[in-house]
Formats: C-alpha cells, structure tokens, sequence
C-alpha cells in the first residue's frame, strides 16, 4: 500500500450508512458555535454521489420555504455525525439532477423502492 | 538558516484538521537524509552542511563521486544539496537526519522544479488578454503591441513574449507542516508544491513565517 493510500485509509470513516441516490436521508452535522458543539440536522433526497475513496461526497437536494437549497457534504467528514436513511427511493439514473426543474410535489418526491426486485 | 531536508513529492491528497476541516495537502518523502560534508568558515569559507538523499546504483557514480559518499561511509546519492549554517549554528553531530527535524506547525519553504508545459504564447504565459475571438477580429490570441513611438525607441525590459514556460526552479514560501510522520519519513505539507509527482523537492524552514508559540 502506497504510503498516501495509507495516510487516506487512516481517515476513512469505520462504518459509512448504506444509502443510495434517490433516499431520503436526515444528514446528521456537527455545528461549532463558539465553544458548544451541537448536531444539526438537515434532510433531502439524495440527488448525486461522487468520488471515491476519502474524496467521495453527495449532494442533498430540498425544497425550503419554495427555494430549492443543494447542499454537498464530504462522505468522510468528522462533521458528519450520522446519516440517517428515512425513505428508499426508486430512481433510474445516477444523478437527480433533472429535479431542479420540477415544480410543486414532483420537485421532492421520487418513487418509492418497493419490495419486488 | 538552519537545516532542511531533501524530498521526493509522492502527491497530494486531503488531510483533516480536529475542526473537520478538510485541508489540501501535498505528501513529501523525506526519510534517509544523509550528510555528507560539514563545511566549515576556517576550511572552506563558510559554513553549511551537505545533505543527500535517494540511493544511487554504485556503478551509476564516478570515482571521485563513490570517494567523496565514503568518507561518510555512505551509500551513493542521486540528490545533493547544501544548507548554509547561520552564524554560530552548530551542524548536527548525527549522520542521518530524520524528518523530526520540523514539526507539525511549523512553517517552510519548498523549493522545487516547476512542470515544464513548453512555448507557450503570452495568453497563458503572461495572462494577457488577447484580442477579440470574433465581430471580424483576425488577431486572436496575438501579444498586441510591445512598446511606444520613437521614445523610448526600444522594447521595454521584461515585455511579455510568447516563449519556453515552467521547468523552472519555484519557491513556495510559508507553507505549514501539517504532519510530520516520522515511522514512514513523510511530511504532509498544506497546499500545493511545484513539480512533478516524483521530482525532487527541497523543504527548508521559512524564512519569513515563523510558528505562533
């Protein structure tokens, strides 16, 4: 193992939540105030991952107060708490992006995963 | 000044901070520094220490090369350099010089050879704009004009002109030590470094920036 291999390795996360474009996910982020560190937490639906390795991140895609916000989060980051799936989704491509242009309730729904394979 | 190291840049990666700040940040190998020379003002007229690094095939070094590693008792080195001693400043007393010789951070300069991109027109040389793509411009990435009239009659010095860039000796000043690994003889430095995946590169303490005690 190359001696970066080795030095990413070190920084991977232990565990990593299964989740999969198209899940609803609460992202869990720790949040430095001053001196207190607290959890925020932010949901969405899972729009894209990308990268590999310690470089792998995903975008969270939600509708807030009718504004559309993305937010990308490093998959390896220590302010990263926790990912929390909440719903499975159905989606047929790798990146969601054709979402930012739906209005209305198509905008944050994708199909749900069902049990037949 | 006092000692550096020699280096080979292995690449970069992300290191990050207790914060979850994710940093960039270059890896160096520096493990098996040697010296070969202490000169000194008596001597030689000035004082600095000649370091080494990276084996070199013993019939790949001249005589008088494989006569100078082994008055050291060391084994040939493809990468020489000096570092002068500031006044006062004694050279250390062991052959080898490990990387605990800069801690985590401290900062350094690292000088390097920069990567050679060949003739380049001024555009991306000199950052000159250039002329219009279009609207029936026929002089599209051209230098445009390179002086005045009959005064100054001449070329300015130091005009911009399309020509050979990079594959030049780069300084980065103030760049922090964000790890020194000491089992493996690696430093992780912030940001970028000049060269090549493999070049070698020369890591000495700032001479500017100085760590906050």
């Amino acid at each position: 193992m190359s001696i970066i291999e080795k030095i990413e390795s070190e920084q991977l996360k232990k565990e990593v939540a299964a989740f999969k474009v198209g899940d609803t996910v609460k992202v869990h982020t720790r949040v430095i105030e001053g001196d207190k560190e607290r959890i925020q937490i932010y949901s969405g639906i899972v729009i894209g991952r990308k990268g590999t390795g310690l470089n792998a991140n995903f975008t969270v895609r939600r509708v807030s107060y009718g504004e559309g916000v993305e937010r990308v989060f490093p998959l390896h980051s220590p302010r990263i708490a926790k990912i929390e799936v909440e719903r499975e989704g159905s989606v047929r491509r790798s990146k969601l992006n054709y979402l930012r242009s739906r209005k209305g309730k198509s905008a944050t729904t994708v199909k749900e995963k069902s049990d037949r394979a | 000044m006092s000692i550096g190291l020699l280096g080979k840049k292995l690449g970069m990666t992300r290191v990050y901070d207790d914060k979850g700040r994710s940093t960039p940040a270059t890896v160096i190998a520096a493990g098996g520094n040697r010296i070969l020379q202490t000169k000194n003002v008596e001597k030689d007229g000035y004082a600095a220490v000649q370091i080494g690094y990276d084996d070199q095939k013993p019939q790949r070094v001249s005589k008088a090369q494989t006569g100078h590693f082994g008055k050291t008792s060391s084994t040939p080195k493809r990468f020489i350099r000096e570092f002068r001693l500031a006044e006062g400043e004694v050279a250390p007393e062991a052959a080898d010089v490990a990387v605990t010789v800069f801690e985590a951070g401290q900062f350094v300069d690292v000088i390097g050879q920069s990567k050679g991109k060949g003739f380049q027109g001024v555009m991306k040389k000199h950052n000159f704009g250039g002329q219009p793509m279009s609207h029936g411009s026929t002089m599209h990435r051209r230098n445009g004009a390179i002086g005045n009239r009959s005064t100054p009659g001449r070329v300015w010095k130091n005009m911009g002109m399309p020509g050979h860039m990079g594959d030049e000796r780069v300084t980065l000043q103030n760049l922090r030590i964000l790890q020194v690994r000491s089992e493996e003889g690696v430093l992780i430095v912030s940001g970028a470094v000049p060269g090549a995946k493999g070049s070698y590169v020369i890591v000495r303490p700032s001479k500017k920036k100085k760590a906050k005690k």
